[in-house]
Protein backbone atom coordinates (compact mmCIF):
# COMPACT_ATOMS: atom_id res chain seq x y z
CA UNK A 1 0.00 0.00 0.00
CA UNK A 2 2.35 2.66 1.43
CA UNK A 3 4.34 1.46 -2.28
CA UNK A 4 1.94 2.55 -4.30
CA UNK A 5 1.60 5.57 -2.31
CA UNK A 6 4.61 6.35 -3.43
CA UNK A 7 5.02 5.52 -6.52
CA UNK A 8 1.38 7.54 -7.04
CA UNK A 9 3.51 10.43 -5.34
CA UNK A 10 6.21 10.08 -7.96
CA UNK A 11 3.84 10.26 -10.51
CA UNK A 12 2.54 13.45 -9.22
CA UNK A 13 5.97 15.41 -8.75
CA UNK A 14 7.00 14.30 -12.45
CA UNK A 15 3.45 15.35 -13.50
CA UNK A 16 3.83 18.86 -11.74
CA UNK A 17 7.80 19.03 -12.95
CA UNK A 18 6.31 18.52 -16.88
CA UNK A 19 4.05 21.28 -16.09
CA UNK A 20 6.61 23.67 -14.82
CA UNK A 21 9.13 22.94 -17.94
CA UNK A 22 6.24 23.27 -20.43
CA UNK A 23 5.69 26.51 -18.88
CA UNK A 24 9.08 27.83 -18.69
CA UNK A 25 10.06 26.33 -22.20
CA UNK A 26 7.23 28.31 -23.86
CA UNK A 27 8.51 31.37 -21.87
CA UNK A 28 11.65 30.97 -23.43
CA UNK A 29 10.19 30.11 -26.90
CA UNK A 30 8.02 33.31 -26.72
CA UNK A 31 11.23 35.10 -25.50
CA UNK A 32 13.01 34.40 -28.21
CA UNK A 33 10.92 35.39 -31.13
CA UNK A 34 10.71 39.13 -29.11
CA UNK A 35 14.46 39.36 -29.25
CA UNK A 36 14.40 38.79 -32.43
CA UNK A 37 12.63 41.92 -33.55
CA UNK A 38 14.92 43.67 -31.03
CA UNK A 39 17.95 41.97 -32.53
CA UNK A 40 17.06 42.69 -36.12
CA UNK A 41 16.74 46.34 -35.55
CA UNK A 42 20.23 46.18 -33.06
CA UNK A 43 21.98 44.57 -35.64
CA UNK A 44 20.72 46.90 -38.66
CA UNK A 45 21.57 49.67 -36.36
CA UNK A 46 25.10 48.77 -35.81
CA UNK A 47 25.86 48.20 -38.94
CA UNK A 48 24.83 51.20 -40.32
CA UNK A 49 27.04 53.04 -38.49
CA UNK A 50 29.89 53.43 -40.95
CA UNK A 51 27.54 55.05 -43.04
CA UNK A 52 27.13 57.75 -40.48
CA UNK A 53 30.68 58.61 -39.99
CA UNK A 54 30.91 59.88 -43.48
CA UNK A 55 27.38 61.54 -44.55
CA UNK A 56 24.87 63.30 -42.20
CA UNK A 57 21.57 61.93 -41.55
CA UNK A 58 19.68 64.88 -43.08
CA UNK A 59 22.47 64.23 -46.14
CA UNK A 60 21.42 60.75 -46.17
CA UNK A 61 17.90 61.16 -46.27
CA UNK A 62 17.85 64.16 -48.68
CA UNK A 63 20.81 64.10 -50.95
CA UNK A 64 19.52 63.36 -54.32
CA UNK A 65 22.84 62.24 -55.54
CA UNK A 66 23.53 58.43 -55.76
CA UNK A 67 27.19 57.58 -56.57
CA UNK A 68 28.14 54.63 -54.22
CA UNK A 69 31.86 54.10 -56.39
CA UNK A 70 32.32 58.12 -55.59
CA UNK A 71 31.10 57.38 -51.94
CA UNK A 72 27.95 59.65 -52.26
CA UNK A 73 24.52 57.69 -51.19
CA UNK A 74 21.90 60.51 -51.12
CA UNK A 75 18.51 58.52 -50.48
CA UNK A 76 16.10 60.40 -51.71
CA UNK A 77 15.60 59.44 -54.94
CA UNK A 78 14.28 56.10 -53.20
CA UNK A 79 12.26 57.48 -50.58
CA UNK A 80 10.67 59.29 -53.67
CA UNK A 81 10.25 56.00 -54.93
CA UNK A 82 8.68 54.54 -52.06
CA UNK A 83 6.36 57.80 -51.73
CA UNK A 84 5.42 57.88 -54.82
CA UNK A 85 4.26 54.31 -55.27
CA UNK A 86 2.59 53.83 -52.16
CA UNK A 87 0.74 56.98 -52.56
CA UNK A 88 -0.47 55.59 -55.83
CA UNK A 89 -1.02 52.65 -54.80
CA UNK A 90 -3.42 54.32 -51.80
CA UNK A 91 -4.96 56.33 -54.50
CA UNK A 92 -6.53 53.83 -56.07
CA UNK A 93 -7.13 51.44 -53.14
CA UNK A 94 -9.10 53.25 -50.86
CA UNK A 95 -11.67 54.65 -52.32
CA UNK A 96 -12.31 51.21 -54.10
CA UNK A 97 -11.76 49.39 -50.99
CA UNK A 98 -14.22 51.79 -48.86
CA UNK A 99 -16.87 51.20 -51.49
CA UNK A 100 -16.95 47.66 -52.21
CA UNK A 101 -16.54 47.01 -48.61
CA UNK A 102 -19.52 49.33 -47.72
CA UNK A 103 -21.37 47.71 -50.51
CA UNK A 104 -20.87 44.09 -49.22
CA UNK A 105 -21.92 45.19 -45.80
CA UNK A 106 -24.70 47.13 -46.61
CA UNK A 107 -25.87 46.40 -49.75
CA UNK A 108 -25.20 42.94 -50.80
CA UNK A 109 -27.71 40.01 -51.02
CA UNK A 110 -26.17 37.63 -48.55
CA UNK A 111 -25.55 35.07 -50.90
CA UNK A 112 -23.49 37.09 -53.37
CA UNK A 113 -21.46 38.49 -49.46
CA UNK A 114 -20.83 34.59 -48.98
CA UNK A 115 -19.63 34.34 -52.84
CA UNK A 116 -17.01 37.22 -52.37
CA UNK A 117 -15.31 37.17 -49.08
CA UNK A 118 -13.35 33.76 -49.76
CA UNK A 119 -12.05 35.26 -52.53
CA UNK A 120 -10.96 38.41 -51.19
CA UNK A 121 -9.31 36.20 -48.76
CA UNK A 122 -7.70 34.02 -52.11
CA UNK A 123 -6.88 37.25 -53.28
CA UNK A 124 -4.78 37.62 -50.00
CA UNK A 125 -3.44 34.25 -50.25
CA UNK A 126 -1.11 34.83 -54.24
CA UNK A 127 2.44 35.19 -53.97
CA UNK A 128 3.86 38.55 -54.13
CA UNK A 129 5.80 37.29 -57.60
CA UNK A 130 3.04 36.23 -59.24
CA UNK A 131 1.75 39.56 -59.21
CA UNK A 132 4.62 40.77 -60.35
CA UNK A 133 4.68 38.42 -63.62
CA UNK A 134 1.11 39.19 -63.96
CA UNK A 135 2.26 43.23 -63.52
CA UNK A 136 4.77 42.28 -66.17
CA UNK A 137 2.35 40.80 -68.79
CA UNK A 138 -0.75 42.75 -68.11
CA UNK A 139 -0.12 45.79 -66.77
CA UNK A 140 3.22 47.37 -68.38
CA UNK A 141 2.18 46.57 -71.49
CA UNK A 142 -1.49 48.20 -70.79
CA UNK A 143 0.50 51.39 -69.79
CA UNK A 144 3.13 51.48 -72.51
CA UNK A 145 0.45 50.96 -75.30
CA UNK A 146 -2.76 52.58 -73.73
CA UNK A 147 -2.71 54.49 -70.84
CA UNK A 148 0.80 56.81 -71.30
CA UNK A 149 -0.20 57.28 -75.19
CA UNK A 150 -3.61 58.62 -73.83
CA UNK A 151 -2.16 61.42 -72.08
CA UNK A 152 0.46 62.22 -74.76
CA UNK A 153 3.56 60.80 -73.00
CA UNK A 154 5.63 57.98 -74.45
CA UNK A 155 6.78 55.68 -71.88
CA UNK A 156 8.24 51.77 -71.37
CA UNK A 157 5.65 50.68 -69.29
CA UNK A 158 8.12 49.99 -66.41
CA UNK A 159 6.86 52.83 -64.09
CA UNK A 160 5.31 54.34 -60.93
CA UNK A 161 1.93 53.87 -62.53
CA UNK A 162 2.71 49.82 -63.27
CA UNK A 163 4.03 49.85 -59.59
CA UNK A 164 0.87 51.50 -58.21
CA UNK A 165 -1.46 50.03 -59.73
CA UNK A 166 0.02 46.13 -59.07
CA UNK A 167 0.63 47.16 -54.96
CA UNK A 168 -3.09 48.48 -54.62
CA UNK A 169 -4.41 45.04 -55.86
CA UNK A 170 -1.88 43.09 -53.66
CA UNK A 171 -3.82 45.64 -51.09
CA UNK A 172 -6.82 45.45 -51.35
CA UNK A 173 -7.70 42.16 -49.15
CA UNK A 174 -6.28 43.75 -46.39
CA UNK A 175 -8.31 47.08 -46.12
CA UNK A 176 -11.66 45.13 -47.56
CA UNK A 177 -11.22 42.58 -44.52
CA UNK A 178 -10.39 44.43 -42.45
CA UNK A 179 -13.44 46.97 -43.42
CA UNK A 180 -15.89 44.56 -43.68
CA UNK A 181 -15.37 43.36 -39.75
CA UNK A 182 -15.53 47.02 -38.88
CA UNK A 183 -18.64 47.92 -40.72
CA UNK A 184 -20.27 45.04 -39.18
CA UNK A 185 -20.03 46.07 -36.07
CA UNK A 186 -22.22 49.14 -36.28
CA UNK A 187 -24.88 48.05 -34.26
CA UNK A 188 -28.22 47.33 -36.06
CA UNK A 189 -30.25 48.97 -34.16
CA UNK A 190 -27.42 52.56 -34.09
CA UNK A 191 -28.29 52.63 -38.10
CA UNK A 192 -32.68 51.49 -37.16
CA UNK A 193 -32.19 54.99 -35.43
CA UNK A 194 -31.10 57.07 -38.22
CA UNK A 195 -33.15 55.28 -40.43
CA UNK A 196 -36.45 55.79 -38.15
CA UNK A 197 -36.00 59.71 -37.60
CA UNK A 198 -36.54 59.44 -42.21
CA UNK A 199 -33.05 59.71 -42.78
CA UNK A 200 -32.45 56.99 -46.50
CA UNK A 201 -29.62 54.48 -46.57
CA UNK A 202 -27.40 57.00 -48.05
CA UNK A 203 -27.79 59.35 -45.34
CA UNK A 204 -27.29 56.94 -42.56
CA UNK A 205 -23.93 55.15 -44.07
CA UNK A 206 -22.64 58.87 -43.96
CA UNK A 207 -23.71 60.42 -41.46
CA UNK A 208 -23.81 56.78 -38.74
CA UNK A 209 -22.28 53.96 -40.15
CA UNK A 210 -18.99 55.73 -41.47
CA UNK A 211 -18.07 58.31 -38.73
CA UNK A 212 -18.63 55.48 -36.29
CA UNK A 213 -16.49 52.93 -38.06
CA UNK A 214 -13.75 55.85 -39.17
CA UNK A 215 -11.12 54.97 -36.58
CA UNK A 216 -10.92 50.78 -37.59
CA UNK A 217 -11.33 51.98 -41.16
CA UNK A 218 -8.30 54.62 -41.39
CA UNK A 219 -6.26 51.61 -39.26
CA UNK A 220 -6.83 49.55 -41.96
CA UNK A 221 -5.13 51.51 -44.50
CA UNK A 222 -2.55 52.54 -41.92
CA UNK A 223 -2.25 48.68 -41.57
CA UNK A 224 -2.68 48.39 -45.73
CA UNK A 225 0.16 51.47 -46.33
CA UNK A 226 2.88 49.81 -43.93
CA UNK A 227 2.29 46.43 -46.38
CA UNK A 228 2.39 48.62 -49.52
CA UNK A 229 5.57 50.62 -48.22
CA UNK A 230 7.25 47.26 -47.52
CA UNK A 231 6.38 45.12 -50.34
CA UNK A 232 9.44 44.27 -52.72
CA UNK A 233 9.27 41.56 -55.50
CA UNK A 234 6.01 42.75 -57.45
CA UNK A 235 7.08 46.37 -57.21
CA UNK A 236 10.92 46.06 -58.31
CA UNK A 237 9.31 43.49 -61.17
CA UNK A 238 7.24 46.73 -62.87
CA UNK A 239 8.66 49.37 -61.61
CA UNK A 240 11.95 50.13 -63.66
CA UNK A 241 14.01 50.29 -61.51
CA UNK A 242 16.45 54.25 -62.40
CA UNK A 243 17.70 56.10 -59.28
CA UNK A 244 16.27 59.29 -60.62
CA UNK A 245 13.69 61.18 -58.80
CA UNK A 246 10.21 60.62 -60.66
CA UNK A 247 8.28 63.62 -62.08
CA UNK A 248 5.30 61.74 -63.68
CA UNK A 249 3.09 58.76 -63.31
CA UNK A 250 4.73 57.69 -66.00
CA UNK A 251 8.77 57.37 -64.93
CA UNK A 252 10.03 54.99 -63.82
CA UNK A 253 11.16 54.70 -59.78
CA UNK A 254 13.35 52.68 -57.56
CA UNK A 255 11.45 52.60 -54.29
CA UNK A 256 13.84 51.32 -51.39
CA UNK A 257 13.14 47.38 -51.14
CA UNK A 258 13.38 47.24 -54.67
CA UNK A 259 17.18 48.77 -53.82
CA UNK A 260 18.50 46.74 -50.99
CA UNK A 261 16.91 43.45 -53.38
CA UNK A 262 18.79 43.99 -56.40
CA UNK A 263 21.72 45.06 -54.74
CA UNK A 264 22.51 43.75 -51.56
CA UNK A 265 25.23 40.57 -51.71
CA UNK A 266 27.12 42.64 -54.86
CA UNK A 267 29.29 45.04 -55.57
CA UNK A 268 29.77 44.88 -51.82
CA UNK A 269 33.57 45.54 -52.47
CA UNK A 270 32.66 49.34 -52.96
CA UNK A 271 33.25 50.25 -49.34
CA UNK A 272 30.67 52.11 -47.06
CA UNK A 273 28.19 50.39 -49.91
CA UNK A 274 26.92 47.74 -47.37
CA UNK A 275 26.55 50.10 -44.62
CA UNK A 276 24.73 52.40 -46.86
CA UNK A 277 22.14 49.39 -47.80
CA UNK A 278 21.39 48.10 -44.04
CA UNK A 279 20.61 51.82 -43.76
CA UNK A 280 18.02 51.58 -46.55
CA UNK A 281 16.71 48.45 -44.31
CA UNK A 282 16.75 49.88 -41.12
CA UNK A 283 14.88 52.62 -42.82
CA UNK A 284 12.47 50.92 -44.62
CA UNK A 285 11.88 48.73 -41.10
CA UNK A 286 11.12 51.61 -38.93
CA UNK A 287 8.78 53.07 -41.49
CA UNK A 288 6.76 49.75 -41.57
CA UNK A 289 7.17 49.05 -37.91
CA UNK A 290 5.75 52.47 -37.25
CA UNK A 291 2.71 52.47 -39.17
CA UNK A 292 2.00 48.78 -37.99
CA UNK A 293 2.57 50.31 -33.98
CA UNK A 294 -0.05 53.81 -34.99
CA UNK A 295 -2.68 51.18 -36.96
CA UNK A 296 -2.84 48.25 -33.99
CA UNK A 297 -2.82 51.48 -31.47
CA UNK A 298 -6.04 52.87 -33.22
CA UNK A 299 -7.35 49.24 -33.95
CA UNK A 300 -7.13 48.28 -30.15
CA UNK A 301 -8.29 51.69 -29.33
CA UNK A 302 -11.35 51.41 -31.14
CA UNK A 303 -13.21 50.28 -27.99
CA UNK A 304 -12.43 53.68 -25.92
CA UNK A 305 -13.06 55.35 -29.64
CA UNK A 306 -16.79 53.27 -29.97
CA UNK A 307 -17.15 54.28 -26.54
CA UNK A 308 -16.60 58.09 -27.32
CA UNK A 309 -18.81 57.80 -30.37
CA UNK A 310 -21.48 55.71 -29.05
CA UNK B 1 -56.96 66.50 -36.99
CA UNK B 2 -59.14 63.48 -35.49
CA UNK B 3 -58.37 61.34 -39.02
CA UNK B 4 -54.43 61.87 -38.44
CA UNK B 5 -51.94 59.79 -37.21
CA UNK B 6 -54.33 56.95 -37.34
CA UNK B 7 -53.00 53.14 -38.00
CA UNK B 8 -54.85 50.95 -38.96
CA UNK B 9 -53.62 47.34 -39.34
CA UNK B 10 -55.84 44.84 -41.77
CA UNK B 11 -54.70 41.14 -41.65
CA UNK B 12 -51.29 41.66 -41.48
CA UNK B 13 -48.64 38.32 -41.71
CA UNK B 14 -45.41 38.68 -41.01
CA UNK B 15 -42.92 35.50 -41.90
CA UNK B 16 -39.45 35.36 -41.20
CA UNK B 17 -38.38 32.81 -43.77
CA UNK B 18 -40.70 29.80 -43.25
CA UNK B 19 -41.65 31.12 -39.46
CA UNK B 20 -44.66 33.14 -39.07
CA UNK B 21 -44.27 35.67 -36.35
CA UNK B 22 -47.46 37.83 -37.07
CA UNK B 23 -50.98 36.19 -37.60
CA UNK B 24 -53.47 37.71 -39.30
CA UNK B 25 -53.50 40.92 -37.73
CA UNK B 26 -56.42 43.23 -37.75
CA UNK B 27 -56.49 46.02 -35.22
CA UNK B 28 -57.07 50.03 -34.83
CA UNK B 29 -55.18 51.79 -32.93
CA UNK B 30 -56.98 54.76 -31.52
CA UNK B 31 -55.23 58.59 -31.30
CA UNK B 32 -53.69 60.52 -28.47
CA UNK B 33 -54.22 57.52 -26.48
CA UNK B 34 -51.37 55.27 -25.05
CA UNK B 35 -51.62 52.32 -26.27
CA UNK B 36 -49.61 49.34 -25.05
CA UNK B 37 -48.93 46.05 -26.85
CA UNK B 38 -48.13 43.17 -23.88
CA UNK B 39 -47.56 39.64 -24.45
CA UNK B 40 -44.87 36.87 -23.29
CA UNK B 41 -41.12 36.84 -24.43
CA UNK B 42 -41.34 35.60 -28.29
CA UNK B 43 -45.27 35.99 -29.32
CA UNK B 44 -44.34 39.15 -31.68
CA UNK B 45 -44.42 42.56 -30.24
CA UNK B 46 -41.66 44.11 -31.12
CA UNK B 47 -42.42 43.08 -34.84
CA UNK B 48 -45.49 44.24 -34.90
CA UNK B 49 -44.62 47.19 -33.54
CA UNK B 50 -41.48 47.21 -36.22
CA UNK B 51 -44.17 46.89 -39.03
CA UNK B 52 -45.45 50.17 -38.25
CA UNK B 53 -42.82 52.19 -39.44
CA UNK B 54 -41.24 49.56 -41.93
CA UNK B 55 -38.18 49.18 -39.69
CA UNK B 56 -39.45 45.37 -40.63
CA UNK B 57 -38.60 46.24 -44.75
CA UNK B 58 -39.42 43.19 -46.64
CA UNK B 59 -35.49 41.83 -47.27
CA UNK B 60 -33.72 39.09 -47.50
CA UNK B 61 -36.07 36.77 -45.97
CA UNK B 62 -38.73 38.82 -44.71
CA UNK B 63 -42.48 38.99 -46.00
CA UNK B 64 -45.50 40.57 -44.83
CA UNK B 65 -48.64 40.29 -46.02
CA UNK B 66 -51.92 42.32 -45.55
CA UNK B 67 -51.60 46.27 -45.04
CA UNK B 68 -50.46 48.81 -42.05
CA UNK B 69 -52.62 51.94 -43.25
CA UNK B 70 -51.03 54.98 -41.56
CA UNK B 71 -53.64 58.01 -43.02
CA UNK B 72 -55.02 56.10 -44.74
CA UNK B 73 -52.44 54.95 -47.28
CA UNK B 74 -50.94 51.76 -46.88
CA UNK B 75 -46.96 51.90 -46.93
CA UNK B 76 -46.45 48.63 -47.97
CA UNK B 77 -47.74 49.17 -51.07
CA UNK B 78 -45.59 50.45 -53.86
CA UNK B 79 -44.35 54.18 -54.39
CA UNK B 80 -43.99 54.67 -51.13
CA UNK B 81 -41.88 56.88 -49.85
CA UNK B 82 -40.62 55.27 -46.42
CA UNK B 83 -38.82 58.06 -45.80
CA UNK B 84 -41.78 60.21 -45.32
CA UNK B 85 -43.76 57.38 -43.35
CA UNK B 86 -40.92 57.01 -40.87
CA UNK B 87 -40.83 61.06 -40.43
CA UNK B 88 -44.36 60.52 -39.05
CA UNK B 89 -43.45 58.36 -36.07
CA UNK B 90 -40.49 58.55 -33.27
CA UNK B 91 -38.89 55.50 -32.33
CA UNK B 92 -37.38 54.34 -28.93
CA UNK B 93 -35.94 51.60 -29.13
CA UNK B 94 -34.74 48.79 -25.96
CA UNK B 95 -31.36 50.37 -25.49
CA UNK B 96 -30.84 53.68 -26.13
CA UNK B 97 -28.78 54.65 -29.18
CA UNK B 98 -27.09 57.70 -29.60
CA UNK B 99 -25.68 58.44 -32.79
CA UNK B 100 -22.08 58.97 -32.85
CA UNK B 101 -22.24 62.90 -32.83
CA UNK B 102 -22.47 65.43 -30.14
CA UNK B 103 -26.21 65.92 -27.86
CA UNK B 104 -26.76 69.11 -30.36
CA UNK B 105 -26.03 67.14 -33.20
CA UNK B 106 -28.40 64.28 -32.26
CA UNK B 107 -31.04 66.39 -31.88
CA UNK B 108 -30.90 68.13 -34.98
CA UNK B 109 -29.83 65.52 -37.20
CA UNK B 110 -33.73 64.64 -38.45
CA UNK B 111 -34.50 68.32 -38.63
CA UNK B 112 -31.15 68.40 -40.86
CA UNK B 113 -31.95 65.41 -42.70
CA UNK B 114 -35.35 66.86 -43.68
CA UNK B 115 -33.82 70.12 -45.33
CA UNK B 116 -33.60 72.52 -41.94
CA UNK B 117 -30.66 74.49 -42.31
CA UNK B 118 -31.36 77.91 -40.56
CA UNK B 119 -28.56 77.60 -36.89
CA UNK B 120 -31.16 79.67 -35.14
CA UNK B 121 -34.18 77.48 -35.64
CA UNK B 122 -32.11 74.88 -35.25
CA UNK B 123 -30.81 75.93 -32.02
CA UNK B 124 -34.66 76.88 -30.91
CA UNK B 125 -35.76 72.76 -32.06
CA UNK B 126 -32.75 71.73 -30.01
CA UNK B 127 -34.03 73.57 -26.48
CA UNK B 128 -37.61 73.04 -27.45
CA UNK B 129 -37.20 68.91 -27.58
CA UNK B 130 -34.59 68.56 -25.28
CA UNK B 131 -37.21 70.62 -22.62
CA UNK B 132 -39.87 68.40 -23.51
CA UNK B 133 -38.36 65.48 -22.74
CA UNK B 134 -36.96 67.41 -19.67
CA UNK B 135 -33.59 66.87 -20.61
CA UNK B 136 -32.59 70.73 -20.81
CA UNK B 137 -31.31 71.57 -17.65
CA UNK B 138 -28.81 68.35 -16.98
CA UNK B 139 -27.03 69.17 -20.98
CA UNK B 140 -27.72 72.85 -21.60
CA UNK B 141 -24.12 73.78 -20.77
CA UNK B 142 -22.39 70.35 -22.90
CA UNK B 143 -24.58 70.46 -25.94
CA UNK B 144 -21.54 69.82 -28.29
CA UNK B 145 -19.95 67.01 -25.72
CA UNK B 146 -20.67 63.27 -27.54
CA UNK B 147 -24.12 62.28 -26.69
CA UNK B 148 -22.65 59.28 -25.44
CA UNK B 149 -20.92 60.81 -22.72
CA UNK B 150 -24.67 60.50 -20.85
CA UNK B 151 -25.68 58.34 -19.02
CA UNK B 152 -27.80 55.53 -19.88
CA UNK B 153 -31.53 57.40 -18.88
CA UNK B 154 -30.11 60.56 -20.11
CA UNK B 155 -29.47 58.69 -23.17
CA UNK B 156 -33.33 57.42 -23.79
CA UNK B 157 -34.96 60.72 -22.94
CA UNK B 158 -32.06 62.20 -25.65
CA UNK B 159 -33.77 59.42 -28.03
CA UNK B 160 -36.71 61.02 -27.24
CA UNK B 161 -35.92 64.25 -27.83
CA UNK B 162 -34.51 63.59 -31.11
CA UNK B 163 -37.21 61.77 -32.20
CA UNK B 164 -40.11 64.12 -31.20
CA UNK B 165 -37.68 66.81 -33.20
CA UNK B 166 -38.85 65.65 -36.57
CA UNK B 167 -42.33 66.56 -35.95
CA UNK B 168 -43.96 62.89 -35.60
CA UNK B 169 -47.37 62.47 -34.76
CA UNK B 170 -47.04 58.93 -33.07
CA UNK B 171 -44.20 57.70 -30.71
CA UNK B 172 -43.09 54.12 -31.10
CA UNK B 173 -41.50 52.66 -27.93
CA UNK B 174 -39.90 49.14 -28.19
CA UNK B 175 -39.54 48.60 -24.36
CA UNK B 176 -38.13 51.32 -23.78
CA UNK B 177 -37.78 51.76 -20.23
CA UNK B 178 -36.21 48.19 -19.80
CA UNK B 179 -32.70 49.29 -19.99
CA UNK B 180 -33.10 51.76 -17.45
CA UNK B 181 -32.62 52.17 -13.96
CA UNK B 182 -36.43 52.40 -12.00
CA UNK B 183 -35.33 56.57 -11.30
CA UNK B 184 -34.84 56.70 -14.78
CA UNK B 185 -38.12 54.43 -16.14
CA UNK B 186 -40.06 56.73 -14.04
CA UNK B 187 -38.49 60.08 -15.84
CA UNK B 188 -39.53 58.44 -19.13
CA UNK B 189 -42.89 56.96 -18.00
CA UNK B 190 -44.20 60.65 -17.03
CA UNK B 191 -43.12 61.34 -19.89
CA UNK B 192 -45.60 59.62 -21.99
CA UNK B 193 -48.10 60.87 -19.80
CA UNK B 194 -47.32 64.27 -20.50
CA UNK B 195 -46.70 63.17 -24.28
CA UNK B 196 -49.99 62.03 -24.89
CA UNK B 197 -51.96 65.13 -25.30
CA UNK B 198 -50.49 65.57 -28.00
CA UNK B 199 -49.35 62.66 -29.95
CA UNK B 200 -50.01 58.67 -30.32
CA UNK B 201 -47.87 56.16 -28.26
CA UNK B 202 -47.35 52.88 -29.12
CA UNK B 203 -45.38 50.89 -26.58
CA UNK B 204 -44.50 47.38 -26.10
CA UNK B 205 -43.52 46.06 -22.98
CA UNK B 206 -43.27 43.26 -20.81
CA UNK B 207 -43.52 44.50 -17.61
CA UNK B 208 -47.83 43.98 -16.54
CA UNK B 209 -47.07 47.08 -14.25
CA UNK B 210 -46.07 49.41 -16.43
CA UNK B 211 -48.51 48.27 -18.78
CA UNK B 212 -51.04 49.25 -16.27
CA UNK B 213 -50.01 52.71 -15.18
CA UNK B 214 -49.47 53.52 -19.00
CA UNK B 215 -52.26 52.23 -21.10
CA UNK B 216 -55.68 53.57 -22.28
CA UNK B 217 -55.79 50.85 -24.80
CA UNK B 218 -54.40 47.44 -24.96
CA UNK B 219 -53.39 45.08 -27.29
CA UNK B 220 -52.66 41.28 -26.17
CA UNK B 221 -50.40 39.24 -28.36
CA UNK B 222 -49.91 35.52 -27.84
CA UNK B 223 -47.94 33.29 -30.68
CA UNK B 224 -48.17 36.05 -33.05
CA UNK B 225 -51.73 36.02 -32.86
CA UNK B 226 -53.60 39.11 -31.85
CA UNK B 227 -55.57 37.46 -29.05
CA UNK B 228 -57.66 40.61 -27.31
CA UNK B 229 -57.47 44.34 -27.23
CA UNK B 230 -59.75 47.13 -25.92
CA UNK B 231 -59.70 49.44 -23.46
CA UNK B 232 -57.23 49.06 -20.71
CA UNK B 233 -59.96 48.85 -18.17
CA UNK B 234 -61.74 46.24 -19.35
CA UNK B 235 -58.91 44.13 -20.58
CA UNK B 236 -57.17 44.23 -17.10
CA UNK B 237 -60.26 43.93 -14.99
CA UNK B 238 -62.31 41.84 -17.30
CA UNK B 239 -60.32 39.85 -19.74
CA UNK B 240 -62.73 38.15 -22.03
CA UNK B 241 -60.51 35.31 -23.05
CA UNK B 242 -58.92 32.13 -20.59
CA UNK B 243 -55.30 33.02 -21.75
CA UNK B 244 -55.06 36.51 -21.64
CA UNK B 245 -56.48 35.76 -17.36
CA UNK B 246 -53.62 33.46 -17.11
CA UNK B 247 -51.48 36.22 -18.22
CA UNK B 248 -52.83 38.96 -16.47
CA UNK B 249 -52.55 36.88 -13.37
CA UNK B 250 -48.88 36.08 -14.08
CA UNK B 251 -49.80 32.17 -14.67
CA UNK B 252 -47.98 32.56 -18.35
CA UNK B 253 -45.53 35.02 -19.05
Amino acid sequence: MTRFFQQFLNFEKIRILKDRFAEKSLFVFMLIFGLALFLIILVLFLRTHPIHTMMTLPNLLFSTVWKPSKGLFGFLPFIAGSLWVTGVAMAIAIPICLLTSLYLVEYAPAKLRELISPLIDILAGIPSVVYGIWGVLAIVPFIKNYLAPLFGISSTGYSIAAGGIVLAIMVFPVIIHISVEILKAVPKDMKDASLALGATKWQTIKHVVMKRAMPGIVAAIVLALSRAFGETIAVLMVVGNVARIPKSLFDPAYPLPALIANNYGEMLSIPMYDSALLFAALLLLLVVLYFNIISRMILSGSKWSSYYYG
Amino acid sequence: MESKGHIKVENLSVFYGKDQALKDISVKIPNKKITVIIGPSGCGKTTLLKSFNRLLDPSDNIKVTGQVLVDGEDIYGPNVEVTRIRKKMGLLSQKPYPLPMSIYDNIAYGPRLHGERNKHKLDRIVEHFLKTASLWEEVKAKLHSPASHLSVGQQQRLCLARGLAVGPEIILGDEPTSALDPKSSQHIEKRFLELKQQYTIIIVTHILRQAKRLADYVLFLYMGRLIEHGPADDIFEDPQEEITKEYIRGIIS
